[in-house]
């Protein structure tokens, strides 16, 4: 068995790919970020609290309903971006004028309110959700076990994410979101309904993290308090990457999830704040982020 | 009010090409009434009138600050507050939203052109949608600014101003609108290049256009114009039909300080 610089490649690979499980929960949710802030302008802090409402409508929907994983990978995303439009059209829109303050208020105290009511209803304690039987099992890689369900939401994020750069970069409707995002007066005098795009476009971000939560649901326990644990390290990649580019966002969260699971073979000692070390640095060379725009 | 007799003699040009009937041109198109705007706290236009016909080219005139370029965005409904009464075909549009107003068949185009830096030029060109029947096609619009067919794929930014305003004028000419609103297309721009823009609006008006231009460029605006409408703090203070102009220039040049 080889090793490198001293680390046996079982453990190299293994951290390697809970870094990418963890980088693709981070590019999932700094994609939803990063799409809402551009055209609403709304710092999404209660988007940790959406992701956990996804596991929970996971968890409620086979505990009460008896609906399994696949079918709340659609479902848990629907009432979450229906939660996030009624929040759209009745508080958020006020804001977009205002200073970003209030809307970092606003999202803030909802994600305060959405977690005491679930840890009231639910407690702190995780609960379990099982891997669907089509996803147990692990296939042998030769130099390292590849558990089915890992690869499974590593896939599915990849794919999500570029579907979303794709959209947006590449089609009509893309157009218009990013020209909104630059001159939103402008796109509704030429006849776009820009109020309505932006309520979709929140709804669409929340439910991107409400689909993380699902494919969280069963590699972390579902538990109140899981977007709160990952919400910093998410704001930390939206700001490395840079506010408002979307493949910044994805290539980012996998890349830094990569080096936190780098970080955890070489010096664990580190690993839960080499992101933030990272932040510190990238704010001093390149304060927009890596792929931000000068603005 | 402009007797269509001496308006047929003013823009006698070439064939009208669009599907505008006999009996339908000259009807007043765009009527403004009292129309006033607020922007936040400031009161910008104190009760804005006058009219626009089918097929007419109108300035409004006027130093800066007059309200011109105020008024063209109350009429598309982009400013902060307005009131009054602004007729679009015989539809009030006052408490429309701008986008409802666009789908009635208005176009604008900005005077800072409001080119997306994010849309390379076939995207700028194409975003808006169209909103009636009749729109040229991009290979007509392509006549018009041959600059632009070479230029498809640049981000939209990297474009010469001349070049951004020809975007800007070639988008809104893709969806049917029929009165479009022009505020300072020659501003900044090289004389050659006016020249092209003045030669395009021309071309426009015998296509059966509308439009309704703010100018500070008084040579340009009133070689094309039928009529020109002079305003001053947020009112129109005076009226001129294009044959009027020679005998009023004393006065003109007392509004407009040139």
């Amino acid at each position: 068995m080889f090793e490198l610089l001293g680390i046996p490649p079982q453990a190299l690979f293994g951290q390697l790919l809970i870094g990418l499980i963890n980088g693709s929960f981070y590019a999932l949710l700094s994609l939803g970020l990063t799409v809402i802030f551009g055209l609403l302008n709304i710092i999404n802090f209660c988007h940790g609290a959406l992701y956990m409402m996804g596991a929970f409508v996971a968890w409620l929907a086979l505990q009460h309903f008896g609906l399994g994983y696949w079918a709340a990978l659609f479902i848990a995303p629907v009432v979450v971006g229906a939660f996030g439009i009624v929040l759209e059209r009745t508080m958020l829109r006020r804001l977009y004028k205002l200073d970003h303050l209030y809307g970092l208020l606003l999202t803030f105290g909802i994600a305060l309110i959405v977690e005491g009511v679930f840890r009231n209803e639910f407690g702190a304690s995780g609960l379990p959700y099982v891997i669907p039987d089509s996803l147990t099992g692990a296939r042998n890689l030769g130099f390292m076990v590849l558990p089915n369900y890992r690869a499974w939401v590593i896939a599915l994020s990849l794919f999500v994410c570029l579907a979303t750069w794709y959209v947006i970069e590449r089609t009509k409707l893309g157009a218009y979101l990013r020209a909104a995002t630059e001159n939103p007066t402008l796109v509704q005098a030429f006849g776009i309904n820009v109020p309505r795009m932006i309520t979709l476009t929140y709804g669409f971000g929340v439910g991107l993290a409400a689909l993380a939560g699902v494919l969280a649901a069963p590699i972390y326990q579902v538990s109140p308090l899981m977007g709160s644990n990952l919400i910093i390290v998410v704001f930390a990649v939206v700001v490395i990457g840079g506010m408002g580019s979307i493949m910044g966002s994805i290539v980012t969260g996998f890349l830094l999830g990569l080096i936190e699971g780098l970080t955890k073979v070489f010096y664990p000692e580190a690993s839960a704040t080499v992101i933030f070390v990272i932040l510190a640095l990238v704010l001093l060379w390149r304060p927009q982020g890596l792929f931000g725009r000068r603005s | 009010m402009a007797e269509p007799a001496r308006r047929e003699q003013v823009d006698a040009g070439p064939a009208r090409t669009r599907e505008i009937a006999p009996e339908a041109k000259g009807k007043v198109m765009l009527a403004v009434s009292g129309l006033e705007a607020w922007y936040g706290e400031s009161h910008i236009l104190h009760g804005v009138d006058f009219e626009v016909r089918r097929g007419e080219v109108v300035t409004l005139l006027g130093r800066n600050g007059a309200g011109k370029t105020t008024t063209l965005k109350s009429i598309m409904g982009i400013v902060g507050q307005r009131q009054g009464s602004v007729a679009f075909e015989g539809t009030q549009t006052i408490a429309l939203p701008s986008n409802r107003i666009a789908r009635l068949g208005l176009a604008f185009c900005p005077e800072e052109r409001g080119i997306f830096a994010s849309l390379n030029v076939e995207e700028n060109l194409i975003l808006p949608p169209v909103v009636g029947a009749g729109g040229m096609s991009i290979e007509t619009i392509f006549t018009l600014f041959p600059n632009l067919k070479e230029r498809l794929s640049s981000q939209g930014t990297k474009l010469s101003g001349g070049e951004q305003q020809m975007l800007a004028i070639g988008r809104i000419l893709r969806t049917g609108a029929r009165l479009l609103l022009l505020d300072e297309p020659t501003e900044g721009l090289a004389p050659v290049i006016i020249q092209q823009i003045g030669a395009t609006i021309r071309r426009l008006k015998a296509e059966g256009f509308t439009i309704l231009l703010v100018e500070q460029n008084f040579r340009f605006a009133a070689s094309l114009a039928d009529r020109h409408y002079v305003m001053e703090r947020g009112r129109v203070v005076d009226r001129y039909e294009s044959a009027e102009l020679a005998r009023n220039m004393d006065k003109l040049h007392e509004y407009l300080g040139v």
